[in-house]
């Protein structure tokens, strides 16, 4: 039998597998592709009022008055609140995904007290009757605002003169403690071996600077709530998120209010890539409900989206890389800068953990720092921090590759991460595969097709450490042999479909007669949120629990039936069977026939997994891309991309196929160009998918995606979270693409035309002259490297 | 806000020009609309002109081509001989936004919304298009490189409405042709736009329109241009000169979409890249 | 001020409602007909997750006025599977798992359809060009082109 944190994949558990590993269609797909899924824009209850909010258009002032009488005076304004209808929160840090978040940042982030901090911040909020009568509600808000000097690039953020966000924020971790106030939150490093020893006995170094811009997840559903708070204090909030549970703690916390008098329901979600963890609208809604006595609905236009959701950090980095004429690192040195956004926070850590992580090195050091600045505090974006990180580090390993002449893809096999290595920060790897990914990309077709000019070919590999945590869920079986499985964490694409396959197997019940709901606050135990890659992986290894509890319980059922010893009885390939001294004397009973005797014999039958999974194993990722550059006008363009992923073992073939290639997509967008454009007001420039340009079908070709399974032996099944992974090699990869097809090294993100263009002409690269005398730039070298 | 959908060219001109606040014309509404959700327009009148035939008939007239203002991109492409007389002007309507947004948009609209990097204004210019106004004072012709005059400035005077363009007779030998650079494939709006109509005798060419987008505060007729390649095979070195013309005409600013370099540079590479385009189709015309 | 009367046929069943001039046809059919699936993701045209047919062609609901439509046909992703019997787009979808999230695909699904409708035979690349107004931020395309493909295939072989 499975133990939680024993055995490896299904070869050695007793369970025939029928679903699990295969394409089953996902039980929730047909209402997704008939419109009646119900995300949390599509609920309305009757009476329901409209929620807006009033955003501040500085990206740093003081607030000195905000005067809403003439808001609340205006008929059909059911309520305004502002920064008085929240109590202040002392400093309390908590985990959020894979990221820290501290209560008084977030009461402040959520509406301004003192001052406000972005151009986006919301200011204060009001509950009308209809949309009209709020966008008036919210014009007759007076705000007066002490302007104050912004900034917004983080470098400039460090800087001694830069105009300090927070008086009461002095840099943690270094020494002694400063007694001037600043935008560094925080420094931190890590650090083994001895890297000036390291890059003394290097044959080759290579040192270079880079610059990231932010980007926003880009989901394409906005963040909505509606919330309906009764008259006895009880709330009961619909909202879009990773992580309901989390919701139901903020807005408790926020509002001063019994976690159990909040009951919320996690709607379909439209996306969320990390940054659908944080509150912004719920704290609100709620509290406009709770004054106006009627529910409230709150959706974030587009605009609002880009303005005052958390995008990712815009970073500066420094990466020294030290080699030996053989090809082994010898040293490895990073300075991380990361912006936080307007409160502390930033994906700085992690960046820093993940930089070198993937190889075996005996000499690193990497130092972190934690920056805040006038822009919306960032949230988690698939796999925070490591796609920046790591974008500097395969780009100067491609670099050294060069230098030395060795194949991009044979130098990291040379150097990289196997089973027993220790990171630079910490754990030693158990079972990875690396290794098989790399060499999954050489086997490729696609490795060795010839390469025209002005196209280059780049690689680069990447990982995510993975998390467990807190997970509840249960498995009831039916009176009539049915299953309902009830799960605690937001289906972002195709969770129920896997939870159910893995229930069916273990049960041995058919797939169709599962059925997976995800459980609101209240119909389940504490869920830490889908993040981390973990909603698979936790909620498998809970299903498992699950499942324990009910085989147990029928085998102590057919005990009593059949008048024999506990020790004769087993529940094996679907059935309990007799076994032992009793065995062949009593028919086997299916879960089905034992629900049809569950009066009879003790009552429902039902198990819950409730756990804190641990074992989470690290997912590593090569990836391949063939790119063309149009010498003439800068454009890139992809034409061939492969993934080769290590998923553990693929629950569901198709839907870890689709976190390897959406994941590509994202981090394509991140290079090529998407970035937050801000004026020198502090204003951002591209609110909206018009100039915020995320890639569209015609920008691609197909992406291959080559799974590989290198099984965790810490879970029941082998599973590896899949999802975070594929957004950290792209960047790398097509930077080191464009290097070998135009000869120059791109180090700022993105590489958006006019940059590339720019670069080449400066290297008189694509004169007239020069494309007229064919001098078009292709590989050279091993691999068209 | 008042919404009218007359079916009269008069009428629309009575409503137009009688509204006491701002009044808008509203063809495929695909700028009005999303101009009036940012809370950017929030006009007192919209007149939809949409059900006056002359703004939605595309006929045959005078040996050249009547367009109404208000035919949408996908309707142009759908006229498979007015494709072939003008595939750069059908193709340059067909790069606004989206397959959607072409269900919608139309020639009127993109130049009236007066943004200089309209993507069928160039080509319209390019073609030597005439646009027809309609208003109190009678219908008047413009060739359509008068009527933006800057962003978000047009010529016409209160209760004025485009009706239709006016596509010249051209003579055999002749073929047009568009392009835009962006920074993806779709979707964006052109950071250059670049629109070349030409005749050619013997591969030789005889006559040329150069019309240059989104690099200046109007969209631009680049007679410089045209000059640099009349009479030449379009050869290496009318291919130079027609860059260096390009070039030369450019004003871009530097904004979100791109610099003042990148689009003066980009103009030229563009223009000798439509120019050789629509040489080639007049060659097989 | 007065609303506008409108009358229209909306999948087919014939349906009146009033709205304001400023409310768009997306509004009016998530708002007032209270048919959710088109979904508004930006209100400017950019990503076409609220693409209907009107009178069969492929549209933004949110560039379309409510009042605009008196006496037009609209189509939605409502209309799409007939009964029980869903569309050969829509079951390819489930099998290709053409979807992560779902917000996108009652988008996807009307446009491909309204693709087939006048190509029954398009490139990949034609496919691609005619869905690049559809922004899809989970499955990077690929699943949802191949699945546009096989029932281009499926539905030419019928």
């Amino acid at each position: 039998m499975a133990e939680t944190n024993g055995t490896t994949n299904g070869a050695v558990l007793d369970i025939p597998q029928t679903y699990v590993g295969t394409r089953t269609v996902r039980p929730d797909g047909v209402d997704k592709v008939t419109g009646r899924a119900r995300f949390a824009a599509d609920f309305n209850l009757p009476g329901q009022l409209v929620g807006r909010v009033l955003r501040s258009p500085h990206p740093h002032a003081r607030i000195i008055s905000i005067d809403t009488s003439k808001a609340q005076a205006l008929p059909g304004v059911k309520a305004v609140i502002t920064r008085d209808d929240f109590a202040d929160q002392a400093s309390e840090l908590i985990p959020a995904g894979e990221m820290m978040m501290n209560y008084r940042d977030v009461v402040r982030n959520v509406m301004a007290r003192e001052k406000v901090l972005y151009e986006g911040h919301a200011v204060a909020a009001v509950a009308a009757t209809s949309v009209a009568v709020a966008k008036k509600a919210l014009k007759l808000i007076d705000v007066k605002y002490e302007v104050l000097p912004h900034v917004i690039d983080v470098v400039e953020a460090m800087n001694p003169s830069a105009p300090v966000l927070h008086p009461d924020l002095f840099t943690a971790g270094v020494e002694p403690k400063p007694d001037k106030a600043s935008n560094v939150a925080k420094r931190i490093e890590i650090a083994i071996g001895d890297i000036e020893a390291g890059f003394g006995k290097a044959d080759v170094i290579v040192e270079r600077e880079f610059n990231t811009a932010p980007v926003h997840q880009g989901y394409i559903e906005p963040h909505a709530a509606l919330a309906t708070v009764s008259e006895d204090g009880t709330a009961e909030v619909w909202v879009t998120t990773q992580g309901h549970f989390i919701v139901r703690a903020h807005c408790a916390r926020l509002l001063g209010m019994d976690i159990s008098k909040i009951r919320v329901t996690a709607s379909e979600i439209g996306g969320g890539f990390g940054g659908k963890t944080v509150v912004y609208l719920e704290p609100l809604a709620v509290a406009l409900s709770r004054k106006a006595k009627r529910p409230v609905k709150m959706v974030m236009s587009r605009e609002e989206v880009f303005k005052a959701s958390g995008p990712t950090s815009g970073a500066n980095i420094r990466v020294k890389l030290g080699a030996s004429k053989d090809g082994k690192f010898v040293a490895g040195y990073a300075e991380l800068r990361y912006q936080a956004g307007a409160f502390p926070g930033s994906p700085v850590q992690p960046g820093v953990f993940c930089a070198f992580a993937p190889y075996d090195m005996e000499n690193v050091k990497v130092v972190g720092y934690d920056v805040v600045s006038n822009r919306p505090k960032v949230a988690a974006y698939r796999a925070p921090g490591a796609p920046i990180s790591e974008f500097a580090v395969e780009s100067v390993v491609d670099e050294i590759a060069k230098k030395l002449d060795i194949d991009p893809v044979e130098l990291r096999l040379q150097n990289a991460a196997r089973e027993g290595t220790k990171a630079a920060y910490g754990p030693k790897f158990g079972p990875i595969g690396l290794t098989e990914t790399l060499h999954a990309v050489e086997k490729t077709n696609h490795y060795t097709t010839p390469l025209q000019p002005w196209q280059g070919r780049g690689v680069a590999s990447g990982f995510w450490f993975n998390i467990g945590g807190e997970t509840c869920a249960s498995l009831t079986v039916n009176e009539d042999g049915t299953v309902s499985l009830v799960a605690g964490t937001p289906d972002i694409g195709g969770l129920r479909a896997s939870l159910a396959a893995v229930a069916a197997d273990e049960l041995g019940v058919p797939y169709e007669k599962v059925r997976p709901i995800i459980g609101d606050t209240g119909s389940i135990g504490f869920n830490f949120l889908t993040g981390g890659s973990r909603s698979c992986f936790s909620g498998a290894m809970a299903i498992v629990e699950a499942a324990k509890e009910i085989k147990a319980d029928l085998c102590r059922r057919a005990a009593k039936l059949w008048d024999c010893k506990p020790e004769d009885v087993e529940f094996s390939h679907g059935a309990v069977r007799a076994k032992g001294a009793a065995a062949g004397k009593h028919t086997p009973m299916t879960v089905a026939d034992c629900a049809k005797v569950a009066g009879k014999t003790g009552g429902p039958i039902g198990g819950t997994g409730r756990i804190n999974a641990q074992g989470a194993g690290p997912s590593f990722g090569t990836h391949l891309v063939d790119v063309e550059v149009d010498p003439e006008t800068g454009r890139v363009t992809i034409l061939r991309y492969t993934v080769a992923q290590d998923a553990g073992r693929a629950i569901h073939p198709s839907y870890v196929e689709g976190q390897f290639q959406g994941g590509a997509v994202q981090g394509i967008g991140w290079a090529l160009n998407e970035e937050y454009i801000y004026g020198k007001d502090g204003k951002l420039q591209n609110a909206g998918f018009l100039d915020y340009r995320m890639p569209v079908a015609s920008d691609l070709p197909m992406i291959d995606a080559i799974l590989v399974e290198v099984p965790n032996p810490r879970h029941p099944y082998g599973v590896r979270g899949v999802g975070e992974t594929p957004i950290v090699p792209p960047m790398a990869a097509i930077a080191n693409a464009i290097e070998q097809a135009t000869g120059v090294r791109f180090t700022e993100l993105p590489m958006s035309p006019p940059k590339v263009l720019k670069a080449l002409r400066e290297r008189g690269l694509n004169t007239r002259e020069a494309l007229r005398s064919g001098n078009g730039k292709n590989g050279h070298g091993k691999n068209g490297h | 806000m008042r919404y009218e959908a007359p079916d009269s060219l008069d009428s629309a001109v009575a409503l137009l020009a009688a509204a006491p606040g701002d009044a808008r014309v509203l063809a495929g509404g695909t700028d009005l609309l999303v101009q009036m959700r940012a809370d950017v327009l929030e006009p007192e009148l919209i007149v939809d002109i949409k059900k006056i035939s002359e703004t939605r008939t595309v006929t045959e007239e005078k040996g050249g081509w009547r367009i109404g203002a208000a035919v949408t991109g996908a309707e142009l492409r759908e006229n498979a001989r007015l494709k072939q007389a003008w595939p750069g002007l059908v193709e340059a309507a067909n790069l606004i936004g989206s397959t959607q947004v072409q269900g919608r948009a139309t020639l009127g609209g993109n130049l009236c919304n007066g943004s200089p990097a309209a993507d069928s204004v160039p080509a319209l210019i390019a073609a030597g298009a005439m646009a027809s106004l309609v208003g109190p004072k009678g219908r008047r012709d413009l060739p359509v490189e008068d009527v933006m005059l800057g962003p978000r400035k047009l010529a016409l005077t209160k209760g004025e409405l485009v009706a239709s363009f006016l596509l010249p007779p051209r003579p055999r030998g002749s073929s047009d042709a568009y392009l835009r650079f962006i920074p993806r494939t779709e979707m964006d709006i052109a950071v250059v736009g670049a629109g070349v109509s030409l005749t050619a005798e013997g591969g030789r060419v005889t006559a040329a329109r150069v019309s240059l987008g989104a690099v200046a505060a109007r969209v631009l007729l680049v007679q410089a241009a045209a000059q640099a390649i009349i009479g030449s095979t379009l050869d290496d070195a009318a291919q130079d000169r027609l860059e260096a013309a390009a070039r030369a005409a450019c004003q871009p600013i530097d904004d979100k979409r791109g610099t003042v370099e990148f689009r003066t540079q980009v103009a030229g590479v563009l223009a000798r890249r439509a120019a050789l385009i629509a040489l080639e189709r007049a060659r097989n015309s | 001020m007065a609303k506008h009367h409108v009358a229209a046929t909306v999948n087919g069943d014939e349906v009146e409602f009033l709205c304001e001039t400023e409310e768009t046809l997306l509004d009016v059919l998530r708002d007032t007909l209270h048919l959710t699936g088109s979904k508004e993701g930006c209100s400017s045209g950019d990503c076409g997750a609220c693409s209907v047919t009107l009178d069969g062609r492929l549209v933004c609901s949110c560039l379309v006025l409510g009042c605009e439509v008196d006496g037009r046909k609209i189509d939605t992703i409502e209309g799409m599977a007939k009964g029980e019997t869903l569309h050969p787009l829509q079951q390819k979808f489930l099998e290709q798992a053409a979807l992560q999230c779902g917000i996108c695909t009652p988008g996807f699904l009307v446009a491909a359809k309204s693709l087939l409708e006048r190509n029954p035979n398009p490139s990949e690349t034609e496919i691609r060009f005619w869905l690049a107004g559809n922004l899809c931020r989970c499955t990077g395309y690929d699943k949802i082109i191949k699945a546009v493909m096989e029932t281009a295939g499926d539905m030419r072989r019928a």
